[in-house]
């Protein structure tokens, strides 16, 4: 339950936007971090500022933090270790041949 | 001759500008409303520091050019004056740190003090539209080095109108309060926009030798552009104000010697130091 002053702390506060950035054309977006701003375009021109300055991005995307939804940490154990022992998932295989560089 | 003087004078009101607005913003630095834009007001002094150091390299191999006779006329400083009048030539620093008040030519909006966050928005708003399109005329600039500062500055400028506008709008049409301390700010500081685009003698001069900006053309295209964000912002274009002026020619507000005196205080209290 959210408590009168929790919920007039978040009234005065802007909301949390999550920033995705493309460092170079070609790769993809990746999560740099998080900022406040009203909407989102001043998100955008706030991640501009606190994630670009060093010219680590040449594309922005951002994502209010609460249309994010995670898996639950508690269930990773059932999500995630069943795939620790299924190695032939993995290509591992094949015997490549030595032209092959970067694979 | 008289061209040599008056590019420099030129350049050195396009310098001054810049490192006062520059220097102006970075007092905000520390002080932000919230992280996000303490970042991004920063980032921006760090624009117009960069465009002034560029600018007073310019005006400093300029002045190194000159002859003695017009090197003694043309600063009244007596600490610029002791390193010139020894026969050593100056730099970029000295042009930043040693001039004192009279020797400044900057525009009085840039000086004007930050205020609150509307008067720092709303004098950012006044001179980046300015200086959007002073830019885009100095392109064409016959002086090489002036062309090359406007093609690397529009875009740093075109990012800060846009910030400057959208901050306009966001808080003329925000709350009651927001928009009343918006309109305050319009009002007390329009009467130093008349300078901007005011033209005097070296600006006739410049113009004549196709270096300078024809400020006549830029007025009613700055007039149109801040009407457009003022009115989206639903704020007031004050009309009939008496405009100041002045400080072009080195008469200043008396806030411009405080600025001063922060800055030049290191070099001043110990001469040549280095860090």
């Amino acid at each position: 339950m959210i408590t009168m002053s929790q919920e007039n702390k978040h009234k005065s506060e802007w909301p949390l936007w999550e920033v995705f950035i493309r460092s170079k054309a070609g790769l993809d977006h990746k999560h740099a971090g998080s900022l406040h701003a009203a909407d989102a375009q001043m998100a955008i021109e706030n991640a501009r500022d606190v994630y670009t300055r060093r010219m680590e991005g040449v594309s922005i995307w951002v994502v209010e933090s609460k249309y994010i939804h995670a898996s639950d940490p508690d269930e990773s154990e059932s999500l995630y270790d069943p795939a620790n022992d299924k190695v032939y998932r993995h290509p591992t295989f094949y015997n490549l041949p030595d032209e092959v560089k970067y694979m | 001759m008289a061209k040599q003087i008056d590019l420099l004078d030129y350049t050195l009101r396009l310098a001054d500008n810049e490192l006062i607005i520059g220097h102006r913003l970075s007092e905000w630095c520390g002080h932000g409303p919230i992280l996000e834009q303490d970042i991004a007001i920063t980032n921006i002094a760090l624009d117009h520091l960069g465009q002034a150091r560029s600018l007073y390299q310019y005006a400093a191999e300029q002045f190194n050019h000159l002859t003695q006779e017009e090197k003694n006329k043309f600063f009244a400083s007596a600490t610029l004056q002791n390193v010139f009048t020894s026969g050593a030539s100056i730099d970029e620093d000295d042009l930043a740190y040693l001039r004192d008040v009279w020797d400044f030519r900057n525009v009085l909006l840039v000086e004007q003090p930050n205020k609150d966050w509307a008067y720092t928005v709303c004098r950012s708003l006044f001179y980046d539209a300015f200086k959007f399109f002073f830019y885009t005329e100095l392109l064409k600039s016959k002086d090489e080095t002036f062309a090359a500062v406007a093609e690397k500055s529009l875009k740093e400028v075109t990012y800060h109108l846009r910030w400057s506008s959208e901050w306009i709008i966001r808080l003329g049409d925000g709350t009651d309060e927001s928009h009343e301390k918006m309109q305050a700010a319009v009002n007390d500081l329009w009467m130093y926009t008349g300078e901007l685009t005011a033209m005097d003698d070296t600006d006739k001069t410049m113009l004549s030798h196709g270096i300078g900006v024809d400020l006549a053309t830029i007025q009613p295209l700055w007039q149109e552009r801040v009407m457009e964000t003022l009115k989206e912002a639903t704020l007031t274009t004050p009309v009939n104000t008496w405009m100041q002026g002045g400080g072009k020619e080195g008469k200043h507000s008396e806030h411009l010697g405080y600025i001063l005196a922060e800055l030049q205080f290191m070099q001043r209290a110990y001469p040549g130091m280095d860090w």
